[in-house]
């Protein structure tokens, strides 16, 4: 329960600072290609079960899949909420938002203990990777 | 600002928040037998269902068996202990602490203990069905009694490294034990419910890996789901683990041979 309040308090914290003039852009960050994400292909590599999915801990309706998680709440909706740039810096390392989070970094490489010597200074998505999960995420509207 | 925080997680945190005992140490502990569904609780109830059960078989024929010993000596642990009933409680207890190395030794080891000293025969490997059955042979014989940890000294800074280890953030996905088996047990994970990651039932049968596996391959697999480097079977590093796990689960009846989906 104390830990539950407190990250509440951090995640209250963090999204109030991030709405703090100039440290907003602390909350985004700009796409890592060139390439616009393809929200079809980014649907398919959310739903691999190989590639640490999001349905391990999230739910999302839109997706057939049988078993959604339920550490993390429900992605239903976070298109309307977040911006693209919101999303990307939320996937590619959520830490830099709640340092607590246990949402695992997409695409960072620091502060990691013990990685296996397969996964060694890899990210888990690449960066195109991050854009077309980015784009899919978008699709997630209300 | 309420743009900022999603309703869904708002909604998420306030649904949340009941959830089991998450910061204390203390919770009460639960087996993992009770995450489990009817169909696979049942497979664990009925010994002659139970997939794990000819390994018990298996561990008394090698009981009862004439070990070749280097001395040209044939011997067998039913030589000096006579039914393997006479070790009621034994595994129950386990890791204890052990004078000779000034570390712990769990079930595993101490019985390849037995085979080097005692019938002068080579130690059996880490996972090797033989010495999964002698592990699923004791532990049976103190099934139903309550995990009870020896706290001396040795087992008391044992468990405090165990402890860290558990807490330790890992791997590519950045978890630790903690985050799923303390902060989160009850909850589902893909399909699987976690449970608190208890050790009472080992060697369990676990049926993603259609085979039976020891406590220290538990931890392998679950360090490898995270993507971290797994430490070595019989490692301090595993038995520091395992004695605060027991530590932690004390008082659960031991289920040996356990079955797991
Ligand atoms: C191991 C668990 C886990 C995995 C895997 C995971 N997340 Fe999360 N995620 C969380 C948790 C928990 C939160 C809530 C904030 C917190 O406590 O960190 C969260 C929050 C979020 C949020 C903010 C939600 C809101 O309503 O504000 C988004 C967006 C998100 N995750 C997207 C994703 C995407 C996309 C993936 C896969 C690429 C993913 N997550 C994988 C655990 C996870
Ligand atoms: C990403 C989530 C996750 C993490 C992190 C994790 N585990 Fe697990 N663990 C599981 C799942 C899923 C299972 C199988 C279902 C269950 O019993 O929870 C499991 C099962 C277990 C079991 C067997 C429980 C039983 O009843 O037989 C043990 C013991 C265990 N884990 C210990 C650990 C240890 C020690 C660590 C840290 C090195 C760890 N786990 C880290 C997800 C995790």
């Amino acid at each position: 329960m104390k830990g539950k309040s407190i990250r509440f308090a951090s995640l209250v914290c963090a999204a109030w600072l991030s709405v703090v003039p100039g440290a907003s852009a602390e909350g985004t960050h700009p796409p890592l290609t060139d390439q616009a994400g393809d929200p079809v292909r980014g649907r398919e590599i959310v739903r691999d079960t190989s590639r640490a999915s999001c349905l391990i801990c999230h739910s999302i309706s839109a997706l057939p899949d049988r078993d959604h998680g339920e550490l993390g709440p429900p992605l239903d909706g976070v298109g309307s909420i977040y911006t693209a740039a919101e999303l990307r810096l939320r996937i590619m390392d959520a830490r830099r938002i709640l340092p607590d989070t246990i949402m695992p970094p997409y695409f960072a490489t620091n502060d990691l203990y013990r990685v296996g010597a397969r996964w060694e200074g890899q990210t888990i998505y690449s960066a195109q990777d991050v854009e077309d999960v980015v784009a899919f995420v978008m699709t997630l509207v209300d | 600002m309420l743009r900022r925080i999603a309703p869904s997680l708002l909604c998420w945190l306030v649904l949340t928040c009941p959830a089991p005992a998450q910061d204390s140490p203390a919770h009460e502990p639960i087996s993992g037998y009770a995450f489990m569904e009817p169909a696979t609780r049942e497979l664990q109830d009925d010994d002659f269902l139970n997939p794990a059960f000819f390994l018990v078989e298996e561990g008394l024929a090698l009981w009862n068996a004439d070990w070749p010993g280097a001395s040209g000596q044939d011997r067998a642990c039913r030589a000096c202990h006579g039914a393997p009933e006479s070790l009621r409680g034994v595994a129950a207890r386990y890791p204890v602490s052990d004078p000779e190395s000034g570390g712990m030794v769990n079930l595993e080891l101490r019985i390849n203990r037995e085979i080097a000293e005692h019938l002068g025969a080579a130690p059996l490997p880490y996972e090797s069905q033989e010495l999964l059955a002698l592990t699923a042979l004791v532990g049976y014989q103190s099934r139903g009694m309550p995990m009870q940890l020896d706290l001396d000294e040795t087992a008391r800074a044992w468990a405090e490294r165990g402890r860290e280890i558990f807490e330790t953030r890992r791997g590519q996905l950045n978890l630790s034990c903690r985050n799923c088996h303390q902060d989160h047990w009850g909850e589902k994970l893909r399909g699987d419910v976690i449970s608190q990651g208890q050790v009472n039932a080992f060697p369990i049968f676990r049926l993603t890996w259609d085979e039976v596996g020891s406590r220290h391959r538990m931890f392998t697999w679950c360090m490898e789901a995270v993507r971290a480097e797994p430490h070595g079977y019989g490692s301090e590093a595993y038995l520091a683990l395992e004695t605060y796990l027991v530590l932690r689960g004390q008082g659960l009846p031991v289920e040996t041979p356990g079955v797991r989906r």
